[in-house]
C-alpha cells in the first residue's frame, strides 16, 4: 500500500502546486502589484493586461525552453566536444569524422532510410485501403476499431506479440510461432529464425510498426474520404466512371493533402524508432537504427560526443518537416 | 453511392471478404499472446497457441501400483487400481505395454505381459492385472496410454506474475510504478498547456504569432536530442533520477502537442461568449476557469488520452530519467524488455506480463476511442 499512498500524495501535490501558481500569480497581479482601484486604476489595468499573458504562458514557455530548446543547443555543443575527466575539450568535427568512419553508423543510417521509405508507404497504403473498404460495409466501424487497436499497444508490448509470431523451434519440435508453422505447412523445409535473417529481418521489424501505424492512417484518411463533397462523386458516377477510376482519379486526388500529412506524421515516428529494435534485436544481425545507435553510444559506450553527433543527424533529418510545418501553420494563421 | 447508376456493387462480397481478411490479420498476433497467457509453460512450448482449443491427443506414460499391493484372489495374484488421479477425467483411446507398440490395444482388451501374466485396461483407466505367479520388482509396470485431452486454460500465470510475493518478476510493483509515472505526467502538461493555449488563442500581446510558430517547430524535435543534456541538468540541480524527473521530462516532451491541439480547439470557440464575459467584467482567469475549460472538454480529453497512452507505453524516457541503481522504480515496459532478454524462452511469464501492461491502455482506448479519433483529426487535418 505504501507506494500507492506515496504516489497519490505526489500526484495531488503536483496538481495543487500547478493550480496554485496560476491562481496566486493572478491574484497577486490584480490585488497587490497593480490593483484595479486607487489613483492609478487605468494605468494599472492596462499594465496588468499586458503582463497577464506572460503569467499564463510562463510555465509552458519555461518547460519548452528548458526541455526542448536548450537540449538542441546543448546536444550541438556536446557533439563538438570530447568529454574528459578534467572537463570538456573542443574537438571541432572530430566526433562526426569518427562516426562517419564507423561501419555501424552507416548500417544504422541505411536501415533508417529503408524504414523511412517502406513503413510510411505501406502504412499509408494499407490505411487508405482499409479506410476505403470499411466505409462501404455495415460493420465498418467495428473493423476500424480492431485495425486501430494496435495504436494503444506499446512498442514493447507489440515486440513481445510479434516475437511470438516469429518464434522458431528446432526442426523436430512443434512450431509455436505462427509464421514458421505456416511456412512448414506450405512446404518449407526447415523452420527459419526470422529475426536473425540478415536484410529480411529489417522487414520483419518494420512489419511491427506498420501493424501499429496503419490504424492511425486509416482513421484520418477515412475522415478525409467522408469529407469529399457528394456532388463530386455523383457527377463522376453519372459521367460513367468505374469504381477504380472513382477511387484513383476522383477520391485520392481530393485527399492528397491529408495523405501527405499522414505520410509525414508516420515519417517522424519512423525516424525516431527505437523501442522495437531495442526490444527485438538490440541492433544485432544488421538491424541497427539511428536512435538505437545513439542510445548505444550514450549509455553503453559512454561516448557522449558521437552519441550527440548521431542525435544531430536525426535532428537534421526532421528539420525539413519542421520547416514545412511552421510555414504551413503560419499560412493558416493569416 | 454505388447504387446511383442502378448496379448494386457486384464487388460487395469482395469488399466484405477483404475487410474480414484485414481484420483477422490485424487481430491474430494479439490473440496469440492472449491465448498463450492462459496456457501452462508446458503447453506453450510444446504446441502452437492455435491448437489450444483442439482437444489434442496426448501420449502419456503411467505406472500401475507397485507389486507389494498384490492380493491373492482365487489362487491368482491380482493387482487392481486406477491409472489416473481422480481429478483428471480422461478417456483412453488406445494403449500399450511396450514403448515399441504404444497403440497395441484398445480399451477393454487384455494384453499379455512379457514377464508373465496379463493386464486388462478399461477406457476410464481402471486396470486389473492377473498372474499365476507373484508379480516381482520394486516398481509398478509402465503403461502407455493415448488419450484426447480436453482444452485446458489456467489463471496461474496471472496469479504468479501479479500476486506471488516470492516472484522475482515483480510485475505488480512495476504496474504501480507505471501508474505513478503516468497520472501526474498526464495531468501536469494539460494544466500548463491549457493556460498557454488560452493565452495564444484569446489574449492580445506582441510576438504571439512567433510563439505559435515556435511551438509548431518543437512538435517534431526528436526527444532523443534531449536525453543527455537533460539528464546532466537533472543531476546538476539535484533532481537526479526519479519520479519527479520523469514527470518533468514527460511534461516538457508532451507540451508542444498539448498546446497545439488545445489552441487549435480553443480558437474555434464562439467569440461572442468570451467577449460578452469580458464586457461583463470577468477577469481572464475567471473566463478561463469558468468558460474555456468546460467548453474545451473534448480537446482536453483527446490530449489526455494521447498523453496517457504515450507515457504508459514509453520506454526510453523511463529508462533514462527514472531507473536508478536500486531497481525499485522500474516501469512495466522496461521490465518487459528485461524479461525478453533474460527469459526469452519463458513465454508464459512473458505473455502474461505483456498482457498486464497492455490491458489498461486497451481499456482506455476502447472506452474513449471517440475522443481519441476527434483529437487525431484536429491534430492532423488542419
Amino acid at each position: 500500500m505504501q507506494p500507492i499512498i506515496q504516489g497519490l500524495l505526489m500526484i495531488s501535490a503536483s496538481v495543487v502546486f500547478c493550480l496554485g501558481y496560476y491562481y496566486l500569480s493572478n491574484w497577486l497581479l490584480d490585488n497587490i502589484f497593480l490593483p484595479a482601484h486607487g489613483k492609478n486604476i487605468n494605468r494599472n489595468i492596462s499594465l496588468a493586461n499586458q503582463i497577464r499573458p506572460w503569467l499564463f504562458l510562463f510555465p509552458a514557455l519555461f518547460a519548452l525552453l528548458v526541455y526542448l530548446a536548450y537540449p538542441v543547443l546543448e546536444t550541438l555543443r556536446l557533439s563538438l566536444t570530447e568529454r574528459h575527466a578534467y572537463g570538456d575539450e573542443w574537438v571541432g568535427l572530430a566526433n562526426y569524422a569518427q562516426m562517419f568512419n564507423d561501419q555501424k553508423f552507416w548500417e544504422a543510417f541505411r536501415n533508417n532510410m529503408s524504414w523511412l521509405v517502406i513503413v510510411p508507404a505501406i502504412s499509408t497504403g494499407f490505411g487508405l485501403l482499409a479506410a476505403h473498404l470499411t466505409d462501404r460495409i455495415g460493420w465498418g466501424n467495428a473493423a476500424k476499431s480492431i485495425i486501430f487497436m494496435p495504436m494503444a499497444i506499446s512498442f514493447v508490448g507489440a515486440s513481445v506479440i510479434w516475437k511470438l509470431v516469429y518464434d522458431a523451434r528446432p526442426v523436430d519440435q512443434d512450431q509455436i510461432g505462427l509464421i514458421n508453422a505456416l511456412y512448414l505447412f506450405f512446404g518449407g523445409d526447415a523452420p527459419q529464425t526470422w529475426i536473425t535473417m540478415s536484410l529480411w529481418n529489417n522487414l520483419f521489424l518494420m512489419i511491427v510498426l506498420i501493424w501499429i501505424q496503419t490504424g492511425f492512417a486509416m482513421m484520418i484518411l477515412a475522415a478525409a474520404l467522408r469529407s469529399i463533397p457528394e456532388e463530386t462523386i455523383e457527377a463522376a458516377i453519372i459521367d460513367g466512371s468505374n469504381p477504380w477510376q472513382l477511387f484513383f482519379r476522383i477520391k485520392v486526388p481530393q485527399i492528397k493533402g491529408t495523405i501527405l500529412v499522414v505520410w509525414t506524421t508516420i515519417t517522424i515516428t519512423v525516424l525516431k524508432v527505437f523501442d522495437i529494435v531495442y526490444a527485438m534485436t538490440n541492433g544485432h544481425w544488421g538491424t541497427q537504427v539511428l536512435a538505437n545507435y545513439m542510445f548505444d553510444k550514450f549509455f553503453r559506450g559512454n561516448d557522449w560526443g558521437v552519441g550527440s553527433a548521431a542525435a544531430i543527424v536525426l535532428m537534421l533529418l526532421v528539420t525539413p518537416i519542421m520547416v514545412w510545418n511552421v510555414k504551413h501553420a503560419r499560412k493558416e494563421m493569416q | 453511392m454505388d447504387n446511383i447508376v442502378g448496379k448494386k456493387s457486384s464487388l460487395s462480397w469482395a469488399v466484405n471478404i477483404s475487410v474480414a481478411v484485414l481484420v483477422i490479420l490485424w487481430l491474430i498476433p494479439t490473440i496469440g499472446l492472449l491465448v498463450s497467457s492462459f496456457r501452462t509453460a508446458d503447453q506453450i512450448s510444446t504446441s502452437g497457441w492455435w491448437k489450444a482449443f483442439n482437444s489434442n491427443e496426448q501420449n502419456i506414460i503411467v505406472r500401475t501400483a507397485n507389486p507389494q499391493t498384490q492380493k491373492i484372489i482365487d489362487g491368482k495374484y491380482v493387482i487392481e487400481g486406477m491409472l489416473f488421479s481422480s481429478e483428471k477425467e480422461m478417456t483412453i483411446r488406445v494403449w500399450g505395454v511396450s514403448s515399441r507398440a504404444i497403440d497395441g490395444y484398445i480399451p477393454g482388451e487384455t494384453a499379455k505381459l512379457t514377464k508373465g501374466g496379463e493386464i486388462t485396461l478399461r477406457g476410464d483407466g481402471h486396470y486389473r492385472m492377473i498372474n499365476e505367479n507373484p508379480f516381482t520388482g520394486s516398481r509398478g509396470m509402465r503403461v502407455f496410454v493415448t488419450a484426447p485431452m480436453a482444452p485446458e486454460f489456467t489463471l496461474d500465470n496471472y496469479r504468479k506474475v501479479l500476486f506471488d510475493p516470492k516472484n522475482v518478476e515483480g510485475m505488480g510493483k512495476a504496474f504501480l510504478s507505471t501508474l505513478t509515472v503516468t497520472i501526474p505526467a498526464t495531468i501536469i502538461p494539460i494544466l500548463i498547456a491549457a493556460f498557454a493555449a488560452y493565452a495564444l488563442a484569446w489574449m492580445q500581446f506582441p510576438g504571439r504569432a512567433l510563439l505559435v510558430a515556435f511551438v509548431v517547430g518543437l512538435l517534431v524535435v526528436p526527444l532523443q536530442m534531449a536525453l543527455i543534456p537533460l539528464l546532466k541538468l537533472h543531476m546538476h540541480i539535484g533532481i537526479g533520477k526519479g519520479f519527479l524527473g520523469v514527470w518533468l521530462a514527460h511534461t516538457g516532451f508532451g507540451l508542444p502537442l498539448a498546446i497545439y491541439l488545445l489552441r487549435n480547439y480553443m480558437i474555434g470557440l464562439p467569440k461572442d461568449i468570451i467577449e460578452n464575459a469580458r464586457i461583463d467584467g470577468a477577469s481572464d482567469f475567471k473566463i478561463f476557469m469558468k468558460l474555456i475549460l468546460p467548453l474545451s472538454f473534448p480537446a482536453l480529453a483527446a490530449f489526455s488520452i494521447f498523453q496517457f497512452l504515450w507515457t504508459w507505453n514509453d520506454l526510453l524516457v523511463a529508462k533514462v530519467f527514472l531507473l536508478d541503481s536500486s531497481g525499485q522504480t522500474e516501469v512495466m515496459t522496461a521490465k518487459l524488455v528485461e524479461l525478453l532478454g533474460t527469459k526469452g524462452g519463458n513465454w508464459e511469464i512473458l505473455a502474461t506480463s505483456a498482457f498486464v501492461s497492455i490491458v489498461v491502455p486497451l481499456i482506455v482506448f476502447f472506452t474513449l476511442q471517440k475522443y481519441l479519433v476527434r483529437g487525431l483529426l484536429t491534430g492532423s487535418i488542419k
